[in-house]
């Protein structure tokens, strides 16, 4: 028998892929990235010092490339559960219609590619960076985090947090105080914020087999852990105002964001065990999203008009 | 001679390839220009500045 024959034998028939760039899209998680974009805008503009806005432009590509790729890579390792879970089963991979492989490949070549163009045409501080943030979600929080503890989101919420650090050292080529605040306010917002979807979604989570806070510690501690992080965040929202980075503009948006937040997780917090429909944890996991929208936006419009009006004093004198 | 045994593409695999490849050159298209402006962005007159 020819060599040739006995290669053909088990061969499994060939796949002709029906994917569309748009299951290529849903890969990078765009609604995960138009908020990584927005945050790394945020710190990006209000970094100290004028950017050429192309080479602005560029970075805030690369970054949402970036946040795409580690999104493709945690929908070919995740495939299995988010098989079984309502809210992810109809994604490209597990739906078949990307390969875990395909996924895998398009997800290691856009990391690669975002890296090396943020570091070769801006700066290698802001490439590291986002290399990191990459291994952070795809690795740390996808592979180790996300399946071995209830502090998953705790711990994984840093990679989310990082994009506005990344604007700002893309911007400035190091990392201040005032881009740690802003990876603080992204980092305290996430567990309070999973956890509230985590609270009506836990069947979801429990049949996929993840540790989330309520399927491990139950609702009561989960709905205290809200609560207590509410309290964290409310102050560290305030504090750009309160070291004097910003007017007081958004110190009052702030303050108001930070006591509508206490206030839906206070709800949370009240909510008997009986209550099935959740109506709080709804409420707040929706007030979240309005939060962090609305506090990055006022912080933006508070430093572009203070760069505004410094730079109108400026043409006066 | 035999005639090669080749894979026939239904309708749909046709058309998502012929969307896929569309896709892939604009990429391409697009990371030549974003090279090519960032590179004169980045050096500015500078880039013609060389020995020759």
């Amino acid at each position: 028998m020819a060599l040739i024959d006995d290669r053909c034998i088990d061969e499994a028939p060939l796949r002709m892929s029906e994917a569309t760039p748009g299951d290529y899209i849903a890969l990078l998680k765009p609604r995960v990235m138009s908020l990584v974009v927005f945050t790394a805008v945020v710190g990006l503009v209000a970094a100290p010092g004028a950017m050429n806005p192309l080479l602005a432009m560029i970075a805030i590509l690369s970054i949402a490339i970036g946040a795409g790729a580690s999104g493709a890579l945690n929908m070919w390792y995740d495939a299995d559960i988010d098989k079984v879970m309502s809210r992810t089963a109809k994604r490209p991979v597990p739906s078949g219609r990307v390969t875990a492989g395909e996924a895998l490949g398009f997800g290691l070549v856009l990391s690669v590619l975002s890296v090396m163009t943020l570091g070769v045409l801006v700066n290698w501080l802001s490439a590291s960076l986002l290399a990191f943030t990459i291994f952070f979600y795809a690795v740390i929080y996808t592979m180790w985090l996300k399946r071995w503890t209830p502090q998953n989101i705790v711990i994984g919420g840093a990679a989310g947090a990082f994009p506005p650090m990344i604007g700002w050292a893309a911007a400035t080529g190091t990392i201040g105080l005032e881009s740690v605040i802003l990876f603080l306010i992204t980092f305290l917002w996430t567990p309070p914020h999973f956890w509230a979807l985590a609270l009506f979604k836990s069947g979801d989570y429990e049949r996929a087999g993840i540790p989330m806070m309520p399927n491990v510690a139950g609702h009561a501690s989960t709905r205290r852990q809200i609560f207590a992080y509410a309290l964290l965040l409310a102050p560290v929202g305030v504090a750009p105002w309160l070291l004097g980075y910003t007017s007081l503009f958004y110190g009052l948006v702030s303050l108001g964001l930070g006591a509508g937040f206490v206030w839906y997780a206070w709800g949370v917090l009240k909510m008997s065990d009986e209550d099935k429909a959740m109506a709080p944890a709804k409420a707040l996991f929706g007030f979240s999203l309005i939060y962090l929208f609305v506090i990055f936006a006022a912080y933006l419009g508070d430093r572009v008009v203070a760069e505004m009006m410094g730079s109108m004093a400026g043409m006066g004198a | 001679m035999d005639k090669l045994e080749t894979v026939d593409l239904t309708e749909q695999q046709k058309k998502a390839r012929r969307r896929r490849s569309i896709a892939i050159g604009l990429a391409l298209a697009a990371l030549v220009v974003i090279f090519y402006v960032a590179t004169l962005a980045k050096f500015g007159p500078a880039v013609l500045n060389r020995p020759l």
